[in-house]
């Protein structure tokens, strides 16, 4: 239905995000610098209060090195959720005097955090570097993960920009709820102590990859640093973002049609 | 093919007119809305008994209407006829709660020109991306877009950020990116009523064009006379239904003898509806006509009056009043304002209600109707709220009026009443006297 749709309209897709990104870095004094300094200080500020204080361990892989590697999906998924949930309401003007299809305006502020993305990464290679960590064959399937993100970060971006046309209050609810998801999600410390312990409890460990986010940070990290690959959990992850996708695509289709009348 | 570009049956389409100020809900009303659902619903059959409830307004309500390939088409009617919202609805911005639309092409909407104008951006990038939104391709864009440049007229500044530009450059460029979209169906609301008079004309000659292609243009206007000069074929609008529909010269008539029967002498608001603020509301406006009686048929020979009637809420509250008359073509006639009011300009009023009068002198105003907007300010002119065409005087000429025995069409806002004189100023004799000089 909307699918034939959306590819008619591609090209302002592509305008969209251009301008976002555009727009962006003319704005601001550092301009791309943000996109590196986010992570960044985080990556520095985790590393001192929960590998050195808290005593968090990352394996053979240095906690800077492993934290970054983490954030970097996150960051992307996260930002995609802030951006995308205010998006339509942002647009408003747009969307009460022009016919398009609405899904473009949240898609084009998920895929321009793609930029910020690739500027971290350069840094996560420079970091490499540093710790002479060789990147494992498994570097491949990479891009596999980033797209697991990007479908993540699309099927909750449609959920909440539709629900915040609706609803004014998500707004402040997104917040809260990137915080609390960082916090469920393996960034700070290794996914296989939250696995164990599921395992521990008799409960199979692929519980873990209903959060979406760690079969991707969990897959992301395999993907750069080799090791055993997350096979139960990044299926979990998987499936609950193709469901997340899916019944967020739904859900706004069904309810575009009033966008233009009560945004 | 089909003839028809556009096939309109039983349209209809309802707002709230409650959600319109709050349109959104928060989670938490959602959540007491739940559990007040029952309650709710016994509201609903109730006020269904009643008759149409009294939040909703049906801005469309059962238009039929057919509409052939290939030709200019003006809609034409009062604020709140539903204009808009038709073209909303063909445009598919909005859904319709009611009928059915079939369009036969690729539909083009300029609801507002700038829409998507993003101000940090260049006039170049600008027009790609606005371009986009309205939905060209990029490389129709680029084919067209020297002839863009061209017809905004501001090729030395294509780099500069839009945040710079004057308005009128702003309206220019976006009005030149829009006038470049080839629908097969072009909608179009208002949006020569921007730039200067020689931009207005340009526009004007592109829309003509764009009728000559033939492509079907829905153009929606208070402007008669543009109206007239661009379509041949008018629809009216009125309630939201289809009042008139046919040839342009027919359906103005019928739009402005409508206008005029519909004058209203006097409009008054209940205390809980009456628009206003904090320090003051507007209570009534009314037309009296040279012997004082209520009413909207003047006499283009008598003077009349507009008395505004208000309520002061405060103790102590500066406040004046304004009177803004438009003729039926939407052009400002004149406004006037009670600044020189010898008993309370400048005065702190006491609280209470007053009434504010402006007395129109006679022989000023040509045959037609005139409708009133007020506003009412306060402090020096820091605030002031408007209230648009609240009344509606038609002025009727009569024998020995300004037009005397001229029974052509007359041009101008006002026909005051001039005195002219002539007088010989010489005999054949002194004609080689002239041819001298």
């Amino acid at each position: 239905m909307g699918l034939r749709e959306l590819v008619e309209y591609h090209e302002l897709l592509y305008f969209l995000v251009w301008r976002d990104i555009k727009v962006r870095y003319k704005q601001s004094v550092l301009g791309a610098a943000w996109a590196i300094i986010q992570p960044f200080t985080t990556m520095v500020v985790f590393t001192i209060f929960f590998n050195r204080l808290a005593g968090v361990g990352s394996g053979e892989i240095p906690y800077p090195l492993f934290s970054y590697a983490g954030l970097l999906p996150w960051i992307f998924f996260a930002q995609g959720l802030s951006q995308s949930s205010n998006s339509l309401v942002g647009s408003a003007n747009l969307i009460r005097k022009v016919y398009f299809p609405r899904v473009v305006v949240p898609m084009s502020s998920i895929l321009s955090g793609l930029v910020d993305f690739a500027l971290a990464f350069v840094v996560l290679v420079a970091m490499m570097g540093f710790y002479g960590v060789r990147p494992a064959a498994s570097i491949v399937a990479l891009p596999l993960f980033v797209l697991l993100a990007l479908v993540a970060a699309l099927g909750v971006g449609l959920w909440l920009a539709a629900l915040n046309v609706e609803y004014r209050d998500i707004r402040y609810v997104v917040p809260f709820i990137i915080q609390l998801w960082l916090f469920v999600t393996p960034v700070i410390y290794p996914s296989a102590s939250v696995v164990a312990k599921l395992e521990e409890s008799g409960l199979p460990g692929w519980l873990y990859g209903l959060n979406p986010m760690a079969g991707v940070v969990e897959g992301f990290r395999w993907g750069l640093f080799g090791g055993t690959a997350p096979g139960p959990i990044l299926l979990a992850s998987v499936g609950s973002s193709l469901v997340l996708l899916i019944s967020g695509a739904m859900y706004f289709w069904r309810v575009e049609e009033t966008f233009a009348d009560v945004v | 093919m089909s003839d028809l570009a556009i096939k309109i049956e039983d349209l209809a389409k309802r707002y709230r007119i409650g959600s319109q100020v709050g349109s959104y809900k928060t989670f938490r009303e959602a959540l007491t809305g739940l559990a007040q659902a029952p309650w709710r619903r016994l509201q609903s059959i109730r006020s269904a008994r009643r008759g149409e409830g009294d939040n909703t307004l049906w801005a469309l309500d059962g238009v039929d209407l057919e509409i052939p390939a290939g030709e200019p088409i003006a809609i034409i009617g009062p604020n709140g006829a539903g204009k808009t919202t038709l073209l909303k609805v063909l445009s598919r911005i909005t859904k319709p709660t009611r009928g059915r639309v079939e369009l036969h092409g690729r539909v083009g909407s300029l609801l507002e020109v700038g829409t998507g104008f993003h101000p940090e951006l260049s006039g170049r990038e600008n027009i790609f991306l606005n371009g986009a939104i309205l939905g060209m391709r990029k490389t129709e864009i680029l084919r067209k877009f020297d002839e863009i440049v061209a017809f905004s007229e501001v090729d030395r500044f294509i780099d500069t950020a839009v945040k710079h530009y004057s308005s009128g450059m702003y309206v220019r460029l976006a009005f030149a990116v829009a006038a470049h979209l080839e629908p097969e169906i072009l909608l179009v609301d208002e949006v020569l009523a921007v730039g200067d008079v020689q931009f207005q004309k340009k526009c004007m000659g592109k829309m003509g064009e764009v009728g000559r292609q033939g492509r079907t243009v829905l153009f929606v206007s208070h402007n008669m006379t543009a109206v007239k000069a661009l379509c041949s074929r008018a629809i009216l609008l009125r309630d939201g239904k289809v009042a008139a529909q046919g040839d342009t010269i027919d359906v103005v008539k019928e739009y402005q003898r409508q206008t005029s029967i519909g004058g209203s002498a006097e409009r008054t608001w209940r205390v809980e509806n009456a628009p206003g603020n904090k320090i003051a509301r507007l209570l009534a406006v009314r037309i009296r006509d040279a012997s004082g009686n209520v009413g909207s048929d003047i006499d283009s020979q008598q003077p009349f009056k507009i008395e505004i009637d208000f309520e002061n809420l405060t103790d102590r509250a500066l406040l004046g009043t304004s009177v803004i008359l438009h003729n039926e073509e939407g052009e400002c006639v004149l406004s006037t304002i009670s600044n020189n009011d010898p008993a309370w300009h400048g005065k702190m009023r006491p609280r209470g209600t007053y009434r504010s009068c402006c007395q129109m002198p006679a022989s000023l105003f040509p045959d037609g109707p005139l409708l009133i907007s007020v506003v009412i300010w306060g402090d020096n002119y820091k605030w002031g709220f408007t209230e648009n065409e609240v009344a509606i005087v038609q002025i009727h000429e009569t024998a020995g009026s300004a037009r005397g025995d001229f029974l052509k069409r007359m041009d101008g806002v006002v026909r005051p009443a001039l005195p002219w004189t002539s007088e010989p100023i010489g005999t054949p004799a002194n004609e080689p006297e002239a041819t001298r000089r």
